[in-house]
């Protein structure tokens, strides 16, 4: 929304005074938070005073991702929630105390864990995302999805007694792109050589300090005043009161953004992250090129489409649809005397469907097609939508 | 002589030290000292062809050693050597 278009109330006047006052801050500043949409991911430790910070400040949407419900042990550092949230969808709960702390910002909830699958739908409508998860894999799907789709990324990252902050992928006012955290950490470390849970934990007030500065960095970003910490990696160290400020750079051979990139769509990260069984066969793939050479021959085979109706609506390319929940119920439907090939968006939910079909039913006449439709699209028919 | 400041998760393999003087004129020096000193450290910091693991991050003062002349890279008396591996946040397995 442009900002000439947003208007105050008396009420959002009076409320935002401290803000408008500030002579580098005033109702230009104010209006760009209200005119701005602001995704965090995660509200527990770093979401909760994120959170609280960015909706007392007056930012005009802000999305809420998390799966979880509340839990008393939460309660140690999730300032967000009180005890009769306990069992409750934290995204709901966080919307409770949220407006009743400021009704002039607008909300939206998902209620459900990100993945590859959505992460880019959820993402598209934000102008700034703050990461604030407890997770490997979804830290390199944030960064990702934020690659692909031009976002920057405040990230926070907590553990024990350390924090970490700093602003990835973000644009500067000369045009120049910062480093994400595929720059600094390329690759995540295996399973085995990070502390367990029970060797883990965090400090209960470390979160509401290094979530407090991803909310600084939001505002800064969205205002443009100031100095974003992009290029720079802010680390604290709560044991010995210490904190230190890096500089880190952009690398060439970033796979998402180097010189070279060799991911184009989002992955599947928990393989990434090595925590996925490795003893699993691997799938016999079929490529977009060698499935449109089937389609243009006149091949005698089966195309099974297994993704959302929904999703069917938006672009197909003449499977028969039958959702990955579906597919045990449907089985009777797929062919064992030709070739079947199953895809979906990108890949993954169709895996998913023929190993449920060869473990259970003993197909061995299925095929998934390597990067889903996205792929078909991109190899084959551009001129389809993509979503 | 350089600093090495020790991140939390590693500490329980330096007795809790924070903090470290290690007499080295280089990085690779400063490495091979406190994995002779601290054994179980080694395989937190290098892979198996002796590269420090790329999970975790190495600066000598404020640059990043990748920018520098990495495991080369000279220090002096005052550096301050950090090491700072990627976290995550509480849960690390689901």
């Amino acid at each position: 929304m442009a900002i000439d278009n947003i208007r105050f109330s008396r009420e959002e006047l009076a409320r935002y005074n401290r803000h408008m006052i500030i002579p580098d801050f005033g109702e230009v500043a104010q209006k760009k938070l209200k005119a701005s949409k602001v995704l965090v991911i995660g509200c527990g430790g770093l979401g909760s005073p994120a959170l609280l910070y960015l909706t007392a400040a007056g930012i005009g949407t802000i999305g809420i991702i998390d799966f979880d419900v509340v839990d008393d042990s939460n309660l140690q550092r999730q300032v967000l929630f009180d005890i009769h949230e306990i069992g409750k969808p934290k995204v709901e709960a966080a919307k409770r105390r949220l407006e009743s702390l400021n009704p002039h910002v607008h909300f939206k909830l998902y209620n459900t864990h990100l993945n590859s699958e959505n992460a880019l739908d959820i993402f598209r409508e934000y102008d700034v995302v703050a990461d604030g998860t407890d997770n490997f894999p979804t830290r390199y799907l944030v960064n990702d999805a934020c690659l692909l789709l031009d976002k920057p990324n405040v990230y926070a990252s907590i553990f024990q007694f350390e924090g970490q902050v700093s602003v990835f992928n973000y644009v500067n006012a000369q045009n120049v792109r910062g480093p994400n955290y595929r720059d600094l950490y390329p690759v995540p470390p295996p399973p085995g050589l990070v502390p367990s849970c029970a060797e883990g934990g965090v400090l209960g007030v470390l979160p509401g300090i290094v979530g407090s500065l991803q909310a600084l960095e939001v505002i800064k970003i969205i205002t443009g005043v100031g100095e974003p910490l992009s290029g720079r990696f802010f680390t604290f160290d709560a044991l010995n009161f210490e904190n230190r400020t890096f500089n880190i750079k952009r690398r060439p051979d970033n796979p998402v953004n180097g010189k070279n990139p060799t991911i184009t769509h989002l992955i599947d990260y928990e393989q990434f992250c090595g925590m996925r069984a490795v003893e699993e066969k691997p799938l016999k793939e079929i490529t977009a090129v060698e499935l449109y050479d089937w389609q243009v021959q006149g091949k005698k085979f089966q195309l099974i489409d297994v993704r959302e109706p929904y999703e069917y609506n938006i672009v197909q390319i003449g499977g028969e649809l039958i959702p990955l929940s579906t597919i045990a119920d449907q089985a009777g439907r797929i062919s064992r005397d030709m070739d079947v090939v199953i895809h979906c968006k990108v890949g993954g939910r169709s895996g998913k469907a023929i190993r449920e079909l060869e473990e259970k039913f003993g197909f061995r006449n299925l095929y998934n097609l390597k990067g889903g439709i996205l792929a078909y699209i991109d190899q084959v028919k551009p001129e389809l939508t993509k979503y | 002589m350089a600093t090495v400041v020790i991140p939390t998760p590693l500490r329980k393999f330096t007795n809790q030290t924070a903090k470290l003087q290690v007499s080295a004129n280089t990085i690779g020096e400063v490495i091979d000292s406190l994995t002779r000193d601290f054994p179980d450290l080694k395989k937190h910091l290098l892979d198996d062809q002796g590269k420090v693991r790329s999970f975790v991050n190495i600066f000598a003062g404020d640059e990043d050693i990748r920018d520098l002349q990495e495991e080369k890279t000279v220090v002096g008396e005052a550096t301050i050597v950090s090491i700072v591996p990627a976290i995550a946040g509480g849960v690390h397995f689901k």
